[in-house]
């Protein structure tokens, strides 16, 4: 009898998979945000005892009254709209973390244009003026990283995060010029707000943001520049050799990021909050990166996670307003939740987990001395997959 | 076995861990304060008045309780609700900007009859929502434009936290004197140090009492006064108390809502006058007295009028009488010896009227000019800056001499 040493199986291993099912994705999918949705649940039974109230809430928040749904949307299509902006760039590997300022410089140059113009000139050409300045500062805002990234390779994630940083500091500057009540605060600026449409204040928005994802969608699927951009994302040497400018796609894509980023930020200010704050975009322009990343860049799927990311944030707030719960950073932790668990998913859509089947009992019976031969093969085996994450794992703290 | 360890660790960890939970908790020590005598609070509410079992109040904050400035309106609402059997809501974490009319429409939405905000920047969006929604009462606190909408649904209110800033300034001017006559300083070094958000009317008026407080009792009192440009900025506040303190103030004060100058002051062993309720626990060798505004007299004010079917004052002004100001408990461990006793005089006298904060005999403006015959000033009335007295936010902007501006914020 050959005497081998006793080795402790683990309970499960796991190995790579690329041919899931979509439908088996999406199960995957749905149940783990079902999973986050219990988690969330328990979470705010154990605080508030109100477990079932939960789902309540849930409903309430969003869809228990017009207001509330209307905000849902119009939060919907603000984030999915910085969302949009930001798929171009990330598909060509172009980590722009800087949609958060080159949204607020928009927002800036709009609220400048409505405070200093007011109405000496007809509101409709104001609002055209507007627009335009608000996309050449988004432009402007995506292309100076993107310059320095083509010309002299910076990192992009360096430089966009602190042009962040910039329009930031340059909002709070002109706040303090502008506002002169001393708290820091413009107020309603009654010039340039966008009309409302059919007596609501967010439609043109709404309208707006959807011919822009279906712009970007065909931009990205079948638009010779979207084709572009695609391969220098996936190999730079590729797209070198197949003779794409780089340089030109990268300068191009980050315009096009620049010019949504600042749309976007014109619509905050003219159509919806009718004031700049240095808060105005409140990370939205982070949260984007997340809803991109899950979307796998998919210009559909990005509706459906704003939608989600914003229905769970109304439901925080309803839940600490319900409950007396006091902290607002509720609503955070439940989307952080949420987030997790999607996350987490996309490990068990790449791989499977597998486990082990218990050999214990037959070897007792044939071996006395408890040798497991065969633990060796299995262990193998598991080794030979190298576990290589890829998909979308990146997780942006704000 | 090494299972076995593992659970046992991890189980001994998860003990130790809620222990320590509990402990901060119930962390809080005993200090050495002592509370001013009780006084009788004037009603500012209509008492006969029978509240609707299904009213409801409404309160839009702009941070949540980890805010001074916002816990201190939270916490007197609920009490007001309570005591009032009156059912609330509170919308907490609402920016100055469109979230607050969306906030302020839920609200109503959700059955208000009455609905505050806090915050100053919220104003235009209160007026928006009242304007739309006439049969709710809307009140907003800090604001001035009441008075100009002339909207019957919409009221601004304040508090004379100047008075209880001047009784804080009277705790630091003994302060210094007692640092004087123990040789500490001289009386031409009792310099104070305050640390302010922004140069505008609330804080001037603010500083200026405080700093009259203090001189009432200490004549060679002088100041200097940094701002931080946020009314909440952690690292601002600290970095300018510390700023204030290399300069040589001996003492400092604040008027914005973190915890940056009362951290700062505990650092240094610098005594400091705190505002929005007491920070003893933070800074228990250091923290002198507070001042706050307790906002549950104007929502019971608010409250039983609305009830009763009326419109509250378009401005609304509340004071030490009413129990609108008042002082946190005196820290002894930090206070000079026979504060208690002379603060109690000193509120007697602004209650009865014979003591005025800005009594313009005691103070110069723009070097030596006095307020009323040199500069005319329709606020001046019977030899004193009358405070609140057309809006109810403050209005006092003059810069007094002895009060020196590092900088300004608007």
């Amino acid at each position: 009898m050959i005497k081998t040493k006793k080795i402790k199986e683990p309970l499960f291993h796991i190995s790579k998979r690329s041919d899931i099912e979509p439908w088996k994705a999406w199960c995957i999918r749905i149940g783990s945000g079902l999973l986050a949705l219990l988690v969330g649940a328990i979470l705010t039974g154990a605080l508030t005892g109100h477990f079932f109230g939960f789902f309540e809430q849930l409903i309430k928040g969003s869809f228990g009254s017009v207001t509330r749904f209307e905000k849902l949307i119009k939060n919907t299509v603000i984030l999915l709209g910085i969302a949009l902006a930001l798929a171009p760039a990330f598909k060509m590997k172009f980590w722009n973390i800087g949609a958060e300022g080159q949204v607020l410089i928009g927002a800036l140059v709009t609220a400048g244009l409505m405070f200093n113009i007011k109405d000496s000139i007809p509101q409709p050409a104001l609002i055209i003026i507007m627009f335009a300045c608000s996309v050449m500062a988004g432009a402007i805002w995506a292309l100076i990283p993107a310059i320095f990234k083509a010309f002299f390779n910076t990192n992009e994630t360096l430089f966009t995060l602190m042009m962040n940083y910039i329009a930031i500091k340059l909002t709070a500057y002109f706040i303090n010029i502008w506002a002169t009540n001393g708290s820091g605060t413009m107020g309603i600026i009654p010039y340039g707000q966008l009309p409302k449409l059919f007596g609501s204040q967010y439609l043109i928005n709404i309208l707006v943001v959807i011919v822009l994802t279906v712009i970007v969608y065909m931009y990205l699927k079948y638009s010779k520049h979207g084709y572009e951009l695609s391969v220098v994302g996936e190999s730079l040497n590729t797209a070198k050799y197949v003779g794409i400018n780089v340089k030109k796609v990268i300068i191009r894509t980050m315009i096009f990021s620049g010019v949504i980023c600042g749309i976007v930020g014109f619509l905050l200010v003219s159509g919806d909050s009718y004031t700049i704050t240095q808060n105005l975009v409140n990370g939205r322009g982070f949260t984007a990166i997340l809803v991109a990343w899950l979307s796998q860049f998919n210009p559909l799927a990005m509706v459906l996670t704003s939608f989600l990311v914003c229905f769970l944030e109304q439901t925080g707030s309803q839940l600490v307003m319900a409950y007396n719960m006091g902290a607002d950073a509720y609503s955070s932790i439940l989307t952080g939740i949420f987030f997790l668990f999607i996350i987490g998913s996309t490990f068990f859509i790449n791989y499977k987990v597998v486990i082990n089947k218990k050999h214990k009992n037959i070897k007792v019976e044939e071996s006395a001395d408890e040798s497991k031969d065969e633990s060796l093969s299995t262990l193998e085996e598991s080794s030979k997959e190298e576990v290589v994450l890829d998909g979308p794992k990146t997780e942006v703290a704000e | 076995m090494k299972k076995f360890l593992t659970i046992s660790v991890s189980i001994a960890m998860l003990i130790v861990m809620v222990f320590c939970l509990v402990a901060c908790n119930g962390g809080k020590g005993d200090f050495n304060t002592e509370e001013l005598p009780a006084v009788e609070i004037e009603k500012a509410w209509d008492t006969t008045v029978t509240i609707p079992a299904d009213f409801k109040a409404g309160l839009i904050t702009l941070h949540d309780e980890n805010s001074t400035y916002d816990k201190n309106f939270i916490d007197a609402f609920v009490s007001a609700c309570n005591d009032m059997g009156v059912e609330y809501v509170i919308s907490s974490g609402k920016a100055e900007d469109n979230t607050c009319y969306e906030a302020a429409k839920d609200l109503v939405e959700q059955g208000c009859d009455f609905i505050m905000a806090d915050s100053f920047g919220h104003e235009d969006y209160i007026i928006k929502a009242a304007r739309e929604f006439p049969e709710v009462q809307f009140c907003h606190a800090t604001g001035y434009q009441a008075a100009i909408v002339n909207l019957p649904n919409f009221s601004n209110a304040f508090a004379a936290i100047y008075e209880g800033r001047y009784l804080a300034g009277v705790a630091a001017g003994l302060k210094l004197n007692e640092m004087i006559e123990s040789g500490k300083i001289t009386a031409d070094k009792a310099k104070m140090g305050y640390v302010g958000a922004y140069t505008y009317a609330e804080v001037v008026s603010g500083y200026t009492s405080f700093y009259l407080g203090a001189k009432s009792v200490c004549p060679s009192v002088t100041m200097e006064v940094q701002f931080t440009g946020s009314w909440y900025d952690e690292t601002a506040e600290k970095e300018a108390a510390n700023k204030l303190i290399t300069n040589g103030c001996v003492l400092i004060s604040q008027h914005a809502d973190s915890m940056g100058a009362p951290s700062a002051c505990e650092l240094a062993g610098v005594p400091n006058v705190s505002y929005n309720g007491s920070t003893v626990a933070a800074c228990p060798t250091t923290f002198i007295v507070s001042s706050r505004i307790n906002w549950a007299p104007y929502y019971k004010y608010v409250i039983a009028e609305v009830a009763a079917g009326r419109h509250p004052k378009t401005d609304w002004t509340g004071t030490i009488k009413s129990g609108s100001v008042e002082l946190s408990a005196i820290n002894n461990d930090a206070a000079a010896e026979g504060t208690v006793a002379k603060l109690t005089e000193v509120r007697a006298g602004i209650m009865n009227g014979t003591i005025k904060v800005f009594d313009v005999t005691k103070f110069t403006v723009d070097n030596g000019k006095v307020l009323g015959t040199d500069i005319v000033d329709e606020n001046v009335v019977d030899g004193q800056y009358k405070e609140s007295g057309i809006y109810s936010a403050p209005s006092f902007a003059y810069s007094v001499d002895g009060i020196t501006k590092l900088n300004e914020k608007f």
